[in-house]
């Protein structure tokens, strides 16, 4: 398995970053592993981490009262979960679970902010990243909204 | 002076009239019912006359429940398959309840085949990417089907399927069988899913960066919702496949099926006569305008 500092460079997140970039944000890292079902996170807990699938899936979803809950987004290899570690107050608004056996790579939020704050070109390329993320995101949640698939399509 | 599309249209309808039956429903009789999906089934029709109905795969016709009504709807079978006609129809009316509660020994009418088809053969020798939302994987099996009877031709064949939710998934177990023993890459995703769900949640259009293919050698054949395959346009010119060689099926009001109604005009285009399926190069202008 390669390392994070071998990973970093090749995922398409962190393209375009320079070497002592990757270095500074792989100090933040550190490799995990989720077995099938394990919960990653809940809706309301502290987000403190950000993650990147190396191999898996994960499920980002919402605890509905005797549903059991609804999946609303997923992310597989390569995919990334999690920018409220970005934003106050810092707190999940979704759950999030392994779909199946996944490792991650997994950034301490806190650590990344320290970072971004010392150094604002740090800071301002992962939040381009980040940005891009959550646009990606976003567009796809709003095509999703006109319910493309229903009755009335 | 007339556009090669007039000319193209007046030659289609002159022929259909001179062959005195294109308004006529030819009667075929239903041999077995298959249901898909909660709204979905899929009829087997055979003709009643014996003379089997040869198409193009994104070919359509128009299916007559009699005494209620006629609606047009893309040919889901094997197109080179002989003599059973396959249509995968969603009970979202009137027309299409009647058809979807059909039973077999039912006698429907059919007109057609008409319109132009989606020529996967085009993409010999390359790949070809499937991209579709809901209903739309019906008229793109026949395509499938015609690429699988000769899978040792093309390189990478890709189907990216997007439905509303896991049980709205059509066609299950030939997914399965085209990804586990016919050499496709298939990615299935849903808008959304219930929470024991273990597969893709997300939009179509977000698995196109992600599947591998060469973009310049690719035929990209794209069915499904208008919003969607404009979505799923963009993203393919993104990932650098010529306009050309991305074909939509465009949906209109299609009522005569030979251009002369006009029901199904799209400026200077009839659905019926110069579509279904189209080139994206020549959509651009076309989808981009409000007013059409």
């Amino acid at each position: 398995m390669q390392t994070i500092e071998e990973y970093l460079p090749e995922h398409p997140f962190f393209a375009g970053l320079d070497e002592p970039m990757l270095e500074l944000l792989a100090g933040c890292a550190t490799n995990v592993h989720f077995r099938a079902d394990e919960v990653l996170f809940r809706e309301g807990d502290p987000a403190d981490t950000f993650y990147i699938v190396r191999k898996g899936r994960i499920a980002i979803q919402v605890h509905t009262p005797g549903g059991g809950g609804v999946v609303l987004d997923t992310a597989d290899d390569g995919g990334v979960v999690g920018w409220s570690w970005l934003v106050p107050p810092y707190r999940w608004m979704f759950d999030a679970r392994a779909s199946e056996s996944t490792s991650a790579v997994a950034f301490d939020g806190a650590c990344l902010r320290g970072k971004c704050e010392n150094d604002p070109v740090v800071g301002y390329a992962l939040m381009q990243r980040v940005t891009q993320v959550m646009f990606d995101r976003l567009e796809a949640a709003r095509l999703r909204l006109i319910d493309m698939y229903g009755s009335n399509s | 002076m007339t556009s090669l599309a007039e000319h193209d249209r007046a030659n289609a309808a002159a022929q259909a009239l001179a062959a005195g039956d294109a308004m006529l429903p030819r009667p075929f009789r239903v041999v077995r019912t298959r249901r898909d999906t909660r709204d979905t089934v899929t009829l087997e029709l055979e003709p009643v006359d014996g003379v089997p109905l040869k198409f193009s795969a994104g070919q359509f016709t128009m299916l007559h429940a009699f005494g209620v009504g006629e609606v047009p709807i893309s040919i889901s079978g094997d197109p080179t398959r002989a003599g059973l006609l396959e249509h995968t129809i969603r009970n979202v009316g009137g027309v299409t309840g009647a058809l979807v509660a059909a039973q077999p020994g039912a006698i429907l009418g059919v007109r057609g085949p008409f319109g132009t088809g989606w020529d996967v053969s085009d993409g010999i020798g390359g790949d070809v990417v499937f991209i579709t939302g809901g209903i739309g994987l019906a008229p793109l099996r026949p395509a499938i089907l015609e690429l699988l009877a000769n899978r040792e031709k093309y390189n990478r064949v890709v189907l990216l399927y997007g439905a509303r939710t896991p049980d709205d998934i059509l066609f299950g177990d030939a997914l399965r069988r085209w990804a586990d023993r016919m050499g496709v890459v298939v990615e299935v995703t849903v808008d959304n899913g219930p929470h024991n769900w273990r597969g893709r949640v997300g939009l179509v259009t977000q698995l196109i960066p992600r599947v591998g293919f060469d973009p310049a050698h690719t035929v990209a054949l794209v069915c499904g919702p208008e919003v969607m395959m404009r979505a799923s346009a963009m993203a393919l010119r993104d990932r650098g496949v010529p306009a050309s060689r991305i074909r939509l099926s465009m949906e209109r009001n299609m009522k005569c099926g030979v251009g002369l109604c006009g029901h199904c005009q799209l400026r200077e285009l009839f659905i019926c006569v110069d579509g279904p399926v189209l080139s994206y190069d020549r959509l651009v202008p076309l989808m981009s305008r409000r007013e059409l």
